[in-house]
């Protein structure tokens, strides 16, 4: 296929349009040339699969509430590896950031007396979760969209991001894949915005969209900048059984009960005092440790969610998509019976390394790559550590796309547009020729769906060595099987097989980036946990990992966590 | 489960032509949605079969299509479910959008619309804007929730009867969209939205089937909010186009006489002289088949209808 070029250019380019995104392009403000690309269009990002909420202390449901309790409950959350500066200033922006959405428009939950309604979250003290239903991340997409029509920001639509432009320390443009027209372009900026969200679908049990393929990691990394804390997935611990879909906490929030085959609230065992509302990592845990001692519903690998006792009125005043979700998925009507639940690959940690105001950093001494910025769940700046607490990554899409919005505007105006160099997009083509060309006999779905298993069952909830070598090992028999991939759709309008292709080619890549980061890592810290290392270790393991791209695999390095306040003591809830 | 066939609309833009069913045989398992059986084909038998989807947890919109007929999320619909109805699944893309290839259509049309109608809230210009929230009771935010929860996947606009035969009207989830603010008690432009939307290929365009309600996935029910921005244009006193005028008349008609005088309403709704005259033929065709009765008289009883008139107006 003869691959046309065309440039385009723009002072700020967006890649990514769920709330980080297009909350940066508002930020970005008048006078700025401002433009979005996303695979998707803005309204399908996977932010609008968030249910619960979306947490700020605005103390409407208890006066008590104060940035310096979220800011505790982050910290301690994070099992420490959280960068406290960075924390503190996202619980100090939240008020805000939820009045500005809700002068946008925002829908949210009402108290009698009008101010927003706010119920209680997984690791949060206090209750803190400002919310529309279990409708929060769709109707905030919603709002932001309706901004980015007012202001009539240019968003290209459905176009692939295939590789970034970075020479000499300076982001100059992305490549990028118009998949309608089977069109490789060039779009050069002053600068480039990465807000293209997380990489759970390298597991088999995802609440994640088939789209969360880490398209921005990959480009980053293949663009010579390092990953930071890969090895840190979110388990979510109630995903619909064998679906994976999300069960918001906004469900135990409201007060539902988790059950083992005994009927038994098995969470009295692992976190007597915050029970349901234990913080992810360990509810998540509890629930992998019934099913594997044999106490799952029936034996099998679920769990219940009860909800019955919540009453239908309030099942359906608050939990409405929970109900349908669970009916249509799994026929359960959650009104008279139990949810089966297991735990589901949810959130990524780790990402692009990046300061509070979303400039990306390329070493522990964070050297800035001038003009490229990021945010949200692709970034790591890192609030959430070892462990995101449930509501703390709408607030960091929102808080972070904001100010890396600002931030990327403020250095675009000062520049001019960067010099391309002669090849910008050779890495792009010469990836898109070979996917068409390739003559092999593997298919795409037979490699994922194998790299999905595999990396269920050995970089999972509970880890070891042993289980992390072998999967070391496996990843690369799928990237040699990879190398033989076939494609059937060779034509060039809506080529799906073809980005199929390259985003399968992503999902190897960070795979074996995480198991790569777990291996080194030989203690327990939030969501990663060494059953051979059954201890958290702050003497050799309180840093970040940072993953560099070399030949021969990641090569790791390590950067100080910024202790500002709080002092890492042992986590009980 | 079994093995099922399925049958799949195809168009390949490059080679043009019309479009064409090819079938494919995929075995299912219990739990299998359409979209789990696309994957499958894709996956396994054909990978140029094209579709959208992402979340697969009915909350994107991007997997809308006709199944069996239809219009469903692909995603959220199980198999065992239709095969209880068909024997076979068939698949085509939405109607009323121009197709881009097999099961993908062209939505700019569609976001066109949503463009036209002012989508985002429009707060008082007078008011100063607050520290905080504004405040809204329970009941304000239940008025706009549930048209909140549209994921624009389009399957109320590929089934509206009045889009077919009239694509400038605006079409169900564009109407839908702007009671979102129009209903919205943050919102202060309900007279610039309703000026726009008593136009032709507005509110009152709509004839009422239903089947954007029936279609929605996410029960927003499309139709009923039309409804509730027509009462809110005639209470603004925006009663001047055809619409407006045939409720009104049908509602004084009825409301004089306990039933409708088929003969004077078109007359009434339709002011302009011209348009008039040129109901004249039909009128005749009518008369002719003894479908336009001249003598208009109450029903028995037409005095209790104009008690539960005045009952009305006095709440």
């Amino acid at each position: 296929m003869a691959m046309e070029e065309e440039v385009f250019s723009h002072d700020l380019l967006i890649v990514g349009a769920g709330l980080a995104g297009m909350r940066a392009a508002i930020a970005a403000g008048e006078g700025l040339d401002v433009a979005i690309v996303s695979k998707l269009h803005p309204v399908r990002s996977h932010s609008g699969a968030a249910q619960g909420g979306i947490a700020a202390s605005l103390g409407n449901s208890d006066e008590e509430d104060s940035w310096e309790t979220h800011m505790f409950d982050t910290v301690k959350g994070s099992d420490y590896l959280g960068d406290q500066d960075a924390i503190e200033m996202m619980v100090k922006d939240a008020p805000g950031v939820i009045y500005e959405l809700e002068h946008m428009g925002c829908v949210f939950t009402r108290m009698d007396d009008g101010r927003v309604a706010q119920r209680r979250f997984g690791g949060h003290s206090k209750p803190r979760a400002c919310f529309a239903a279990d409708w929060t991340g769709h109707t905030i997409l919603q709002v932001l969209y309706e901004q980015i029509m007012k202001r009539r920001v240019r968003v290209y639509e459905e176009w692939y991001m295939v590789s970034l432009i970075v020479r000499d320390n300076v982001c100059r443009g992305i490549v990028a894949y118009d998949i309608d027209q089977g069109k490789l372009c060039v779009i050069r900026a002053k600068a480039v915005l990465f807000a293209t969200g997380g990489y759970g679908r390298a597991f088999k049990i995802t609440s994640n969209a088939h789209a969360n393929s880490g398209d921005g990691i990959i480009a980053t990394y293949r663009a010579g900048i390092p990953l930071e804390d890969m090895e840190f997935v979110q388990f979510h611990p109630t995903g619909l059984w064998r679906q994976g879909i999300l069960v918001s906490e906004g469900a135990r929030g409201e007060g539902a009960y988790i059950l083992n085959n005994d009927g038994e609230r098995f969470m009295t065992n692992y976190a007597p005092e915050m029970m349901e509302l234990a913080p992810r990592d360990l509810t998540s845990r509890a629930i992998q440790t019934e099913i594997n001692e044999g106490r799952g519903i029936g034996g099998q690998d679920y769990v219940y969610i009860d909800l019955r006792h919540l009453g239908k009125e309030r099942i359906l005043e608050r939990l409405p998509q929970i109900h349908d979700l669970a009916y249509d998925f799994t026929g359960v009507d959650c009104f008279e019976e139990p949810i089966p639940i297991q735990p589901t690959a949810h959130y990524s940690m780790g990402g692009i390394p990046c300061t509070m105001e979303g400039q990306v950093t390329c070493d522990p001494g964070n050297t800035p790559i001038k003009g490229f910025f990021a945010a949200g769940e692709c970034s790591c700046v890192s609030v959430h550590g070892a462990n995101r607490l449930g509501t703390n990554s709408l607030l960091e899409a929102v808080v972070f796309g904001r100010r890396a919005g600002t931030a990327a505007s403020e250095y675009a105006k000062g520049e001019v547009l960067p010099e391309l160099p002669d090849d910008a997009n050779q890495p792009a083509r010469e990836e898109i020729e070979w996917v068409l060309n390739n003559q092999g006999s593997e298919s795409v779905m037979a490699i994922k769906d194998d790299l999905q298993t595999s990396m269920m069952e050995n970089c999972g909830i509970f880890r070891t060595e042993e289980q992390l070598k072998s999967q070391l090992a496996t990843i690369s028999k799928l990237r040699e099987r990879f190398s033989k991939v076939k494609i059937d759709d060779k034509g060039r309008r809506f080529n799906t097989d073809l980005i199929g292709a390259l985003e399968l080619s992503r999902l190897l890549e960070f795979s074996d980036i995480i198991v790569t980061g777990a291996v080194a890592r030989q203690e327990c810290r939030g969501s990663h946990y060494r059953t051979d290392h059954p201890k958290r270790d702050d003497e050799n393991w309180l840093k970040h990992t940072l993953a560099y791209r070399t030949d021969d695999g990641p090569r790791l390095e390590y950067k100080p966590v910024t202790i500002t306040t709080y002092q890492p003591e042992e986590r009980k809830y | 489960m079994a093995e099922v066939r399925f049958n799949i609309y195809r168009l390949n833009p490059e080679t043009g032509g019309d479009g064409r069913f090819q079938e494919y045989k995929v075995e299912c398992e219990k739990g299998d949605t359409v979209l789990d059986c696309l994957n499958k084909i894709k996956g396994e038998q054909d990978g140029t079969v094209t579709y959208r989807m992402s979340c697969r947890s009915a909350i994107c919109g991007s997997c809308a299509m006709r199944i069996c007929g239809h219009t469903r999320l692909a995603c959220s619909t199980q198999v065992s479910g239709l095969l209880e109805i068909y024997e076979e699944i068939t698949l085509e893309p939405l109607q009323n959008f121009p197709v881009i290839k097999d099961l993908v259509v062209d939505m700019k049309a569609y976001w066109e619309k949503i463009e036209a109608i002012m989508p985002y809230m429009v707060p008082d210009a007078g008011e100063p804007v607050p520290e905080k929230e504004r405040l809204q009771s329970p009941e304000q935010f239940d008025t706009v929730f549930e048209v909140a929860t549209c994921i624009r996947c389009s399957a109320c606009v590929s089934d509206c009867t009045s889009l077919e035969a009239d694509d400038k009207f605006l079409a169900p989830a564009a109407l839908a969209k702007s009671f979102r603010f129009a209903g919205d008690s943050r919102d202060a432009a309900d007279k610039e939205r309703l000026t726009e939307l008593v136009k032709e290929g507005g509110i009152w365009d709509c004839v009422r089937c239903y089947e954007c309600t029936q279609v929605c996935p996410k029960d927003v029910r499309p139709a009923e909010h039309i409804i509730q921005l027509r009462e809110k244009a005639l209470n603004n006193q925006m009663e001047k186009s055809v619409g407006a005028r045939h409720v009104l008349g049908f509602m004084e008609s009825v409301g004089h006489s306990g039933q409708l005088d088929e003969g004077k309403l078109p007359m009434f709704a339709v002011k302009n002289i011209g348009a008039k005259i040129s109901m004249v033929p039909i009128g005749i065709k009518m008369f002719l088949k003894g479908k336009l009765p001249l003598k208009h008289k109450p029903i028995p009883g037409a005095e209790d209808v104009q008690r539960i008139y005045k009952k009305l107006e006095g709440e």
